[in-house]
């Protein structure tokens, strides 16, 4: 029972939004709209989860002195004073000049800017072995790539004017096919997951209860 | 019917003094007027309220336009001032059932005054007409999943080609095993509204159960306190599935931030930190594909990754051992589980694939043959 109850909310969840989604009558909309802004509110009690879940875990390790365990000390202090004093500033605690802006723009944004720029060396490195020509796919692999990448620098159009247009022509067809075909797929494969789980036939993401 | 020249003063008359004197004060009263005809319809497949009006603009139009609208006994009173340019305009204040009319007059301007319209009622539509194709589409998917599982309860049994990447999970939780090293389980980085990630944690259940089994020790850091409430109790029941609950730790399913690179820069640590043997990288993932995959790579991971996001692909079929495309990730539960009633539906999607198949090749012959009908049923708004 206590699994069967949320699938069956899931159930007629599901259900109701199908049906809402070709019923423009307010009759329906209105509690469809209605649904979508509970998600909103569950999410939100969510948050009150995480973090405890996020104090409990580093406080646990800090306790304990595990391994880089003053990393840890840096995070929940981290969370505990951007938190003070963005609750300190109300709520306009995201407005330009307040010291929880200023947080988040010295401490985040440098940070979040450093990560996404590592990206630079990483595509380096798996281009580098992607390109190591060992089979017939990875030989069409690396041609493709490579006259691309001419194709798309003046130094391509200098070689040879065909080599944009190849370029072109490669994005154009051959990718756009496959890309369509994997999208097409997927598409299915998006209505069959949503079909099992409305038609309650999808059960590995609850527990059957059989070890209890 | 064109207007006589007394004709625009019809509905300043008798109850009409109130609406009078506000026409009167938007200097409404051109000296010599050209009528022209307004067209008044309920917008169908909407919720109601709504009527569409439309017209042909008058060569040298004025500024602007007052809307003018009545209802049975009641004048004609102004609704909205729109750009003199426009040759349409939409009523989003009308009542539902209650026929109105409408008119349109230039506001301080001389010459324009239009045609009363016929009288429109607007409605609330029970079916979305422009969604028939969707909706005929999804009848047959479902008649067909129905039937497909169906066969299956009745002992009908499909073969499915071998999906490497399914295969490999297994492999991928012994070899941890062996190695008496963890499972990192990467949900990607959307919320739980997400239908990849509800993929996701589908998956993690069957994953969870193959964990707890060979007692390995299994990492889910999450990306939204949601999908560690989801994350969370799906561990938990699957360790309790195989009768294992005294091995689930609360510290396995982790909130780490909704933040993208502050997730990735977290996720990276623990794969350094504690250098699992397998990373399996199911979900939603952009920019932080790689980051996460080529981290793998260096830690001597063996990384088994699945997303339907198809710009990601690339980068996780040269970082990662293998690699879940779009619908073999969606089919993974059904793969792993090899319930016969899931795998009915795996057999629903491959039909109805064949079929799209068809329809895009009879489709293209008939565009080739100038019949364009089979593709406008298509088309999506």
């Amino acid at each position: 029972m206590k699994r069967e109850i949320p699938r069956l909310i899931s159930m007629a969840a599901g259900i109701f939004v199908l049906i809402g989604f070709f019923v423009p009558h307010p009759a329906i909309r209105t509690t469809y709209d209605d649904l979508q802004q509970w998600v909103i509110i569950v999410v939100a009690f969510t948050y009150v989860l995480g973090m405890a879940n996020i104090m409990r875990i580093n406080l646990k390790q800090i306790g304990a002195r595990s391994k880089d365990w003053p990393y840890k000390v840096a995070l929940v202090a981290g969370v505990v004073i951007t938190m003070a004093v963005g609750f300190s500033e109300g709520t306009k605690y995201l407005d330009d000049g307040t010291r929880f802006s200023w947080i988040y723009n010295t401490f985040y944004s440098a940070m979040s800017a450093t990560m996404f720029s590592l990206l630079a060396f990483f595509i380096a490195s798996a281009a580098f072995r992607a390109f190591r020509v060992r089979t017939v796919e990875a030989l069409l692999l690396a041609v493709a790539a490579f006259i691309l990448m001419l194709g798309r620098v003046p130094i391509g159009n200098a070689i040879h004017p065909v080599l944009p247009q190849a370029a072109e022509w490669l994005m154009n067809i051959p990718q756009n096919a496959a890309k369509r075909g994997i999208l097409m797929g997927a598409a299915l494969g998006v209505m069959a997951t949503g079909f099992r789980i409305i038609l309650g036939i999808e059960r590995t993401y609850g527990s059957e209860g059989e070890g209890t | 019917m064109p207007l006589t020249s007394s004709a625009p003063f019809r509905f300043l008359r008798g109850k009409n003094a109130a609406a009078s004197i506000l026409v009167l004060s938007l200097g409404l009263f051109p000296p010599a007027l050209a009528a022209f005809p307004l067209q008044a319809t309920d917008i169908p497949n909407d919720g109601g309220s709504r009527i569409g009006l439309s017209w042909r603009p008058p060569p040298n139009p004025p500024a602007q336009w007052v809307v003018l609208r009545s209802q049975p006994e009641k004048p004609f009173a102004p609704i909205d001032t729109i750009g003199g340019d426009q040759a349409a305009f939409t009523d989003e204040t009308a009542r539902n059932g209650i026929p109105y009319q409408y008119r349109l007059v230039a506001l301080n301007d001389s010459g324009f005054l239009s045609d009363e319209s016929p009288s429109a009622t607007a409605r609330a539509s029970w079916f979305d007409t422009a969604k028939t194709n969707v909706a005929v589409v999804i009848a047959l998917f479902l008649a067909l999943v129905l039937y497909y599982i169906s066969q299956a309860e009745r002992g009908k049994k499909w073969t499915f080609r071998t999906i490497a990447g399914l295969n490999a999970i297994e492999e991928a939780i012994g070899r941890s095993t062996e190695m008496g090293k963890g499972v990192l389980y990467v949900p990607g980085v959307q919320d739980i509204d997400d239908i990849q990630t509800i993929a996701s944690m589908i998956i993690l259940g069957n994953v969870a159960r193959m964990a707890a089994k060979y007692e390995t020790q299994l990492l889910v850091p999450t990306p939204s306190p949601a999908v560690y409430t989801v994350a969370d109790e799906v561990v938990k029941g699957a360790y309790s599935d195989v009768g294992r609950v005294d091995a689930y730790r609360s510290d396995q399913v982790r909130y780490i931030t909704t933040e993208q690179f502050a997730y990735v820069a977290a996720v990276n640590g623990i794969m350094l930190r504690e250098r699992p043997a397998a990373n399996l990288l199911l979900g939603a993932f952009f920019a932080e594909s790689l980051l996460l995959a080529e981290t793998g790579h260096e830690i001597g991971a063996i990384q088994i990754a699945g997303t339907a996001n198809v710009h990601q692909l690339p980068f996780f079929v040269v970082a990662c051992d293998y690699t879940l495309i779009g619908e073999e990730y969606y089919a993974a539960s059904a793969y792993l589980s090899k319930d016969a009633r899931l795998l009915g539906s795996l057999k629903a999607s491959d039909t109805v694939k064949i079929l799209l198949v068809i329809t895009i090749v009879v489709g293209s012959v008939l565009l080739t043959m100038g019949h364009s009908w089979l593709a406008e049923f298509f088309a999506t708004q």
